[in-house]
C-alpha cells in the first residue's frame, strides 16, 4: 500500500487544511497555499477536506504507484500523464498497481494538489500533516518529498465517486481579475499618494516568492510620517509594508505575528488564485470592504460544504 | 510613539467600563480580529493583553466563543483568528459583528483579575559568558558595566514573557534595567545554538530551535524550551513570569540531556 518517488519534483510537500491552535506559541500554520484545489482533489476521491494531499510546485514529480489506487489532482495543470496518457484535471482516476505518474509542461498556474482516496499515511505534528520545511517538522520527515521516499497510501480500491464539479468552483488559475483586499490596520497611516498606487498601478510578484511570502515590487508605498510599531498577530493574506515600500504578502508557512505596518489583508477567497500565481507575474489590488469579503467567505464556505457533503465518504 | 491606529480608543469601550480595563476590537482582515489594549507598550498593557487572552482561553475551554482557531497575545493587543462559517450569527450578521458582541460581552463579564488561569512562574538555569555566551564582554563594555554586573542584572527579579513569535517557540522576555538597554547586532548571525539567550533593548530571548539570529548571546540555558513530541510543545507562554538562575558550565553539562 505504498507510492514511491522516482523523481521529486520541485518542493512537493504534503499540505492539509493547517495547523491550527498553536499560534500563540509562534507555531505557523502551514497548510495548502491553495485551500480550494487541496479540497477540491479530496472531494474528488471521496476524502474528508482535512486529509493532507500532495502540494506540487510548477514541475511536478514522477511517482509509482505500488498498489491500485484512486486519485485526483486539481489546481494547477502541470501536464499530468498516467503511464504516459494525459490525466484530465478535476476528474478521479483508477489507477493500476506499477502505474507511472508524471509531469510535464506546465500548462497554466503554480500550485497542483495530488489526493489519494483514503489518503497518505502520514504521522500528525500538533494536530497537522502539513510540512513546514523550515521547521523540519510535518508531512513526510518534514521535508519535500526525495527521489526514492515510499509514502504509505491508507486504502486503494473503492470506486471513485460520481463528482459533478459546480462550475464556479472551477480553478481560475489564468483569471486576470483583481487581488480583492480589505484595508489594513495601518491603512490610513500611508500617504495618500501610496494608497492611490498601491490600488491603481501594478506589483510584481518577486522571485524570493515562495510559501511563506510573496514580496512585490512596483511604486513604493510610504508612511506619512515613521511609525513605532509593536509585533502583533498577523494572517494568510496580510500586506506588510516594510521600510523599503515595497509590500510582502505573508502566505501560508508565514511567521505567527509580524511588526511592519499593513496596508491591506488579501480576502480569504481570493487566496486561492493569488496561491497560484507565479513569480514574475503583475497583480493589481481592489479594494473591498469587511462586509463585502465576509459575505463572499461565507458563500464560498457554503458551496464546499455542499460540494463536500454531497461526494465526500460514504 | 506614533499611534499605530491613527484613531484614539473606541468611546464605547471607554464608556462601559473603567479606563484601565479599556480594550478596542478592530478587524485585520477577514479571518482576524484584533483586541488593542493600549497605544504604547507598557509591561501593565502587555500583562492586560496576556490575561485577556486567558480569559478568552478560559471561556473557549466553557464552549463559547465557538468558531475561533486560535488567541495570539502580541505586545500590546491580542489576535483573535477564527474561521467565519464557524461563528454563529443570527439574521445575516457578519461573523465579525457576532464575535465582536461575544468577546465585548466577555470581557466585560469577566474579571479584569490577572490571576485568571494565573500566571506561571519559571526558573531558567542560564550559563553565562565563555562558550556559552560569546557576546557576554561586548555587551558588559557596551552598557559599561562588568560582565558579573550584566549577569547580575538579568537575574536580579522575575520578568515577564512578552509575546512568542519569529518561531515557534521562541519568547520576547522582559523588560530588564535601563541599563541592559543595547541595540541588536549590526549582522545577524546564520546560526544561533539552540538554547542561546539573546539580550537587546532591556529584552531577552531564548532560541528554541538553532536558527539563524541578531539578538547579542550572553548565555545558554540547557533546558529544551519548546518539543514537538509534547502536547503542550512549549515550556513558556505570554504572560508566564520567569527568573533566569546562573549555573556554573559543569552544572550546564549535568544538566544537559537530563529531562526537564
Amino acid at each position: 500500500m505504498t507510492l514511491r518517488v522516482l523523481k521529486p519534483g520541485l518542493a512537493c510537500t504534503f499540505q492539509d487544511l493547517g495547523r491550527s491552535g498553536y499560534q500563540h506559541l509562534g507555531v505557523p500554520v502551514n497548510g495548502a497555499m491553495d485551500a480550494d484545489a487541496h479540497r477540491l482533489a479530496n472531494a474528488l476521491v471521496g476524502n474528508t477536506p482535512d486529509r493532507a494531499t500532495l502540494e506540487i510546485t510548477l514541475q511536478g514529480p514522477e511517482l509509482v504507484f505500488q498498489v491500485g489506487a484512486v486519485i485526483a489532482i486539481a489546481g494547477a495543470d502541470l501536464g499530468a500523464t498516467l503511464d504516459g496518457e494525459p490525466l484530465r484535471p478535476l476528474r478521479a482516476a483508477r489507477v493500476r498497481p506499477g502505474a507511472v505518474l508524471a509531469f510535464g509542461k506546465r500548462i497554466n498556474g503554480a500550485r497542483a494538489y495530488l489526493a489519494v482516496r483514503g489518503g497518505y499515511v502520514l504521522n500528525d505534528t500538533l494536530g497537522s500533516a502539513s510540512t513546514y520545511s523550515r521547521g523540519a517538522y510535518g508531512g513526510f520527515a518534514g521535508r519535500p518529498i526525495r527521489r526514492d521516499d515510499v509514502i504509505g497510501i491508507a486504502s486503494g480500491f473503492a470506486n471513485p465517486p460520481r463528482v459533478m464539479l459546480p462550475r464556479d468552483t472551477a480553478p481560475h488559475a489564468a483569471d486576470d481579475a483583481p487581488i480583492r483586499v480589505v484595508a489594513g490596520r495601518e491603512w490610513a497611516l500611508f500617504d495618500t499618494a501610496s494608497q492611490a498606487h498601491f490600488l491603481s498601478t501594478p506589483y510584481r510578484i518577486e522571485n524570493e516568492s515562495e510559501r511563506m511570502g510573496y514580496r512585490l515590487s512596483g511604486e513604493k508605498i510610504m508612511l506619512q510620517a515613521p511609525a513605532d510599531m509593536l509585533s502583533e498577530a498577523v494572517g494568510f493574506g496580510t500586506i506588510q509594508v516594510p521600510p523599503s515600500g515595497q509590500p510582502i504578502i505573508l502566505m501560508a508557512d508565514r511567521q505567527t505575528t509580524g511588526g511592519y505596518p499593513k496596508i491591506a489583508h488579501v480576502i480569504s477567497v481570493d487566496l486561492p488564485r493569488l496561491a497560484q500565481k507565479l513569480p514574475g507575474e503583475d497583480i493589481h489590488f481592489a479594494l473591498v470592504d469587511l462586509d463585502q469579503a465576509q459575505a463572499l467567505s461565507l458563500a464560498h464556505s457554503a458551496r464546499f460544504a455542499q460540494l463536500e457533503d454531497a461526494h465526500g465518504p460514504h | 510613539m506614533k499611534t499605530p491606529m491613527g484613531q484614539p480608543l473606541a468611546i464605547e469601550s471607554l464608556v462601559n467600563v473603567p479606563s484601565p480595563d479599556a480594550w478596542r476590537i478592530v478587524p485585520s482582515g477577514d479571518t482576524c480580529l484584533i483586541i488593542q489594549v493600549a497605544e504604547t507598550f507598557s509591561l501593565d498593557a502587555n500583562r492586560r493583553a496576556a490575561a485577556i487572552a486567558r480569559q478568552i482561553e478560559a471561556r473557549r475551554a466553557q464552549g463559547v466563543l465557538v468558531g475561533i482557531t486560535d488567541v495570539v497575545p502580541g505586545m500590546i493587543s491580542v489576535g483573535v483568528h477564527y474561521w467565519p462559517d464557524a461563528v454563529p450569527s443570527t439574521s445575516g450578521e457578519l461573523p465579525y459583528r457576532s464575535l465582536t458582541r461575544q468577546l465585548d460581552e466577555v470581557l466585560r463579564t469577566s474579571s479584569s483579575d490577572t490571576a485568571i488561569g494565573a500566571a506561571r512562574e519559571i526558573d531558567i538555569p542560564v550559563c553565562y559568558g565563555g562558550e556559552f555566551g560569546p557576546d557576554l564582554d561586548e555587551v558588559a563594555q557596551a552598557c559599561g558595566l562588568t560582565p558579573n554586573e550584566v549577569i547580575a542584572g538579568h537575574t536580579a527579579s522575575p520578568v515577564d514573557v512578552l509575546m512568542l513569535g519569529f518561531a515557534p517557540g521562541h519568547a520576547y522576555i522582559g523588560e530588564f534595567a535601563s541599563s541592559l538597554t543595547i541595540p541588536r547586532r549590526s549582522t545577524p548571525r546564520t546560526r544561533v545554538a539552540k538554547g542561546s539567550i539573546g539580550l537587546a533593548n532591556r529584552q531577552s530571548v531564548i532560541y528554541p530551535t538553532d536558527l539563524p539570529g541578531g539578538w547579542n548571546l550572553i548565555g545558554r540555558t540547557p533546558l529544551s524550551v519548546f518539543d514537538l513530541a509534547d502536547t503542550s510543545p512549549c515550556l513558556l507562554q505570554a504572560g508566564d513570569r520567569v527568573r533566569f538562575v546562573e549555573i556554573t558550565p559543569d552544572e550546564f553539562q549535568a544538566l544537559t540531556g537530563q529531562p526537564t
